[in-house]
C-alpha cells in the first residue's frame, strides 16, 4: 500500500465511528462602519500603531506627495505596470521589475495594493495591478504604497470577499517587518522592509 | 486495522525529573514570568478590543466548530487539497510518519544537487528532527526565525512554540550572538533591536542565494490547494519567495474547507499568539506562480500520530491546535517549569495533551500529569480546546503504578457515594487536626498514601459545607436558599 492510501485508510479507520458533525455556524461579525471619514481615522490610527508612516492626499496631489515622499530615494524600483503619471515629480532613477540583485541595491520599492483593512492596519497585495511579483515588496529596506480610499473596508472578512482568488499568491503587509523574539518585545525591522509608507489617496475634494 | 503512533522529538524524561532542576533555576523563572507576562497583558488587550464588539466568543465558536468538522471530514478534504493543489502546480507527497518525511525532504534537496537549505519556523519539522535527519545527509540547514536562530546557535532546544529562545534575556542572546555569530563583535550591544540588526546582516547573503527553502504551513486550504504561512520578521516571506524549490511539510490535520475560513483563523491567530490585531507577514500561495516564487513547488503531508490520536473521540480535539500558544502563556505550571520540562517539541498545556497522544500515552505518561487542572488553558483557547478534560481522560489511559491504581479506585468508591464521601470527610477532618494551620496535606495514610505522594490536599475546613447547611437548616436560621 502507497503512503497516501495507507494515511488515507488509517483516517477513515479512526473516524468509523464518529458520529456526524453539524455544518460549522459562523455568526460573526463580517462588516463594520462604511462611513468613510470613520474608516480613514481607523485605517490611519491602526497604520501608525504598528509604526507605519502615513501620508495623506489627494488624486490630483499625488504625484507632488510622492515625489516629497521618495525624495531621499535614489534608486526606485516599481512594478513594471506602475501608473506613469504617478511618478510625475519624481527625479531619481527609477528600474522597472528589476532582479534580486537590482531590487537589493534600490533604496525603496513603490506600488499599488489590493485591499487594506482598517480595523488591524493591514494592506494585501494580489499580484493584481500596480503590484508586480511578490520580491518586489520584500527585498528593498522600504515600501512605499499607495492605497485609494474605496480600497479600504472595515473588517477581515470583508477583505477577503474582495479578493479575487488566491490562484495568484497573496501578501497581508501590516506594519513594516517585525520581531517578539527576543522577552517577547516588539521590534520593527528585521528582514522584510524596514519602513513602511503608506500613501492614502482620499477623495477628490478632500 | 490497528493504527501506528508518531515518533521524533515528543518524548523526553519524565515531567517531575526534568521540571525539578528548573523551578529551582532563578534565572530561568525571571526571564518566563518577564515574557510570559508581557504577553499575556500584550493578547488580553486585542482581545478585549474584539470582546468589545461582542464578536469574540462567536469567532472561538466558528473556530471550534470548523476544526470540528475538518477533522469529522478529513481523508476526503486530504484527497480536495491534493487535487487543487497538483492543478496549481504543486507536488504532494504523503508520508506515515518522522522517518518518511525526513527521507523524502532529504531526496528532493539530494536531487537537486544542494548542501545547504534555508528553513522557516515549522513546527512540523521540528516534530519530525528534520535538521538532524538532513545532517546526517551532509545538508546544512539554516533556520531563519530570529529565536530559531539563537537556540540553533546555542545548540539548544526550543522551549516555547512560538518564541522558542523565551528561555534567553537579551544579554544571554548578546553573548551568543558575539560568540557564535560570524560578523559580529564585540561592539554588539543587548539592545533588541541591534541584536534584531545582526540577524538581518547574518543571514541577507543566504536569503539572496538559497536554491532551495523548507517551510511548515499555518493552514491548507482544501477548496483552492493554498497554502498559508503567518510570520513577522520577513525571513518566511524570502524563504517562500525567492528560492527556486520549496518544500512545505504540513501535518494532515492544518486543512481547512474553504478559502474564506482563514476569516476566522486570522482573526484568532495573531490576537492570541503575539498579542497583535494582526502579524506583520501572512503569505498565501497556491502551486507554483509563472514569474513570481519558485517554480519547483512540494507539499509533505504528514500524519506520525495524527490519525492515531483522531481516533479517540475525547483526545482528538487536540487537533484543533492552531499553534498560537495562549496556553502556555497563561499557565502557572509552564511559568515554573519552562518548555524544556515537557521533553517535546510542544510544551504546555496543549503539549500535555498532545504529545502523548501523538507517540501513545503509554510511551509519554508522566505529561497528563504536568498540569494543575486550573483551566486557565480552556479559557484562552482560541479554538475552545478543552485541555483539562482531555488530561483527566489521558490519565485513565495511562498505565499507574500500583499505589495510584488503589488511591484511585479508593477516591472513585468513595466519590461515587454520597454516604461514604460524607464519611470521608468527616473523618479527613478529624484526622487532619494535627496539621492544622499548615494548609495543605502532604501525607496521607494508605491507601490514599498513594494521591499525596505526588500531590498536597487542602485541610478541610473544620465543618463542610453541607454540615454548615443541615445545622443551619435545622436551627431555622440562614437556610432560605433555593434548591440545588
Amino acid at each position: 500500500m502507497s503512503a497516501r492510501e495507507e494515511v488515507l485508510a488509517r483516517l477513515r479507520t479512526a473516524l468509523r465511528d464518529a458520529p456526524v458533525e453539524p455544518e460549522p455556524v459562523r455568526d460573526y461579525r463580517r462588516e463594520g462602519t462604511t462611513d468613510p471619514e470613520e474608516l480613514r481615522a481607523l485605517l490611519v490610527d491602526r497604520l501608525r500603531d504598528y509604526k507605519a508612516t502615513v501620508h495623506e492626499t489627494t488624486p490630483d496631489g499625488l504625484p507632488t506627495t510622492l515625489s516629497a515622499v521618495l525624495a531621499d530615494a535614489t534608486v526606485l524600483a516599481v512594478p513594471a505596470d506602475l501608473p506613469v503619471e504617478w511618478l510625475a515629480g519624481h527625479t531619481g532613477e527609477v528600474r522597472a521589475d528589476p532582479d534580486v540583485p537590482g531590487l537589493d541595491t534600490s533604496d525603496a520599492v513603490l506600488t499599488g495594493a489590493a485591499v487594506a483593512i482598517a480595523e488591524t492596519g493591514t494592506i494585501v497585495l494580489d499580484a493584481g495591478p500596480a503590484q508586480g511579483r511578490r520580491a518586489l515588496t520584500l527585498v528593498p529596506d522600504r515600501h512605499v504604497c499607495v492605497l485609494f480610499a474605496e480600497q479600504v473596508v472595515a473588517t477581515v472578512p470583508e477583505a477577503i470577499a474582495r479578493l479575487r482568488s488566491p490562484a495568484s499568491p497573496l501578501t497581508w503587509i501590516s506594519g513594516p517587518s517585525a520581531t517578539s523574539d527576543i522577552e517577547l518585545r516588539r521590534v520593527e525591522g528585521v528582514h522584510g522592509p524596514r519602513r513602511l509608507d503608506v500613501v492614502l489617496v482620499g477623495a477628490a475634494d478632500g | 486495522m490497528t493504527i501506528p503512533h508518531g515518533s521524533g522529538n515528543l518524548v523526553g524524561l519524565p515531567f517531575p525529573t526534568a521540571a525539578k532542576p528548573r523551578v529551582r533555576d532563578i534565572g530561568l523563572r525571571a526571564n518566563l514570568r518577564r515574557a510570559t507576562g508581557t504577553i499575556r497583558a500584550k493578547r488580553a488587550a486585542v482581545v478585549e478590543e474584539v470582546e468589545r464588539t461582542g464578536d469574540w466568543e462567536p469567532l472561538r465558536e466558528a473556530g471550534r466548530a470548523i476544526k470540528a468538522w475538518t477533522m469529522r471530514n478529513l481523508p476526503e478534504l486530504l484527497e480536495r487539497f491534493e487535487t487543487a493543489a497538483t492543478e496549481a502546480g504543486a507536488v504532494v507527497h504523503w508520508a506515515r510518519d518522522a522517518d518518511e518525511a525526513n527521507r523524502i525532504v532529504g531526496d528532493l534537496i539530494r536531487a537537486r544537487n544542494q548542501r545547504e537549505i534555508v528553513k522557516v519556523k515549522s513546527m512540523a519539522t521540528q516534530e519530525i528532527g528534520l535538521n538532524e535527519a538532513l545532517a546526517a545527509q551532509g545538508i546544512e540547514a539554516t533556520e531563519t526565525d530570529l529565536a530559531e536562530l539563537i537556540v540553533q546557535l546555542a545548540g539548544d532546544e526550543p522551549s516555547h512554540i512560538l518564541v522558542p529562545a523565551i528561555h534567553k534575556n537579551r544579554s544571554e542572546i548578546r553573548e551568543l550572538f558575539a560568540a557564535r555569530m560570524p560578523g559580529t563583535d564585540a561592539s554588539l550591544t543587548d539592545e533588541p533591536a541591534a541584536l534584531a540588526e545582526a540577524a538581518r546582516r547574518h543571514l541577507r547573503a543566504k536569503f539572496l542565494s538559497a536554491k532551495v527553502a523548507v517551510s511548515g504551513a499555518n493552514f491548507a486550504v482544501a477548496e483552492t490547494g493554498t497554502l498559508v504561512v503567518v510570520e513577522s520578521e520577513g525571513n518566511g516571506r524570502m524563504c517562500l519567495t525567492l528560492p527556486e524549490t520549496l518544500i512545505s511539510v504540513v501535518g494532515v490535520e492544518k486543512i481547512l474547507p474553504r478559502f474564506a475560513d482563514l476569516e476566522v483563523f486570522l482573526q484568532l491567530l495573531p490576537r492570541s499568539s503575539t498579542g497583535e490585531r494582526m502579524n506583520p507577514y501572512t503569505s498565501m500561495w497556491t502551486g507554483a506562480t509563472d514569474g513570481d516564487g519558485p517554480s519547483d513547488v512540494h507539499i509533505v503531508l504528514i500524519d506520525n500520530g495524527r490519525s492515531a490520536t483522531l481516533a479517540d473521540e475525547v483526545g482528538r480535539q487536540a487537533l484543533h491546535c492552531i499553534r498560537c500558544s495562549a496556553c502556555l502563556n497563561v499557565c502557572p505550571v509552564y511559568e515554573r517549569t519552562g518548555g524544556h520540562a515537557y521533553g517535546s517539541v510542544y510544551p504546555g498545556p496543549i503539549g500535555a495533551i498532545l504529545s502523548p497522544q501523538l507517540t501513545g500515552v503509554a510511551a509519554n505518561k508522566s505529561l497528563p500529569y504536568a498540569s494543575s487542572l486550573c483551566g486557565a488553558c480552556y479559557e484562552v483557547c482560541p479554538v475552545k480546546i478543552n485541555i483539562p478534560e482531555v488530561l483527566v481522560h489521558l490519565r485513565q489511559e495511562a498505565p499507574k503504578n500500583a499505589a495510584e491504581k488503589s488511591a484511585m479506585a479508593t477516591m472513585g468508591w468513595v466519590m461515587r457515594s454520597r454516604r461514604r464521601y460524607e464519611a470521608g470527610l468527616r473523618a479527613a477532618r478529624m484526622g487532619s487536626s494535627p496539621w492544622r494551620g499548615k494548609g495543605s496535606l502532604s501525607r496521607l495514610p494508605w491507601p490514599m498514601s498513594g494521591w499525596t505522594s505526588s500531590r498536597d490536599l487542602p485541610v478541610p475546613p473544620r465543618e463542610s459545607f453541607r454540615d454548615w447547611w443541615k445545622r443551619e437548616a435545622a436551627e431555622g436560621t440562614g437556610a432560605n436558599g433555593e434548591g440545588e
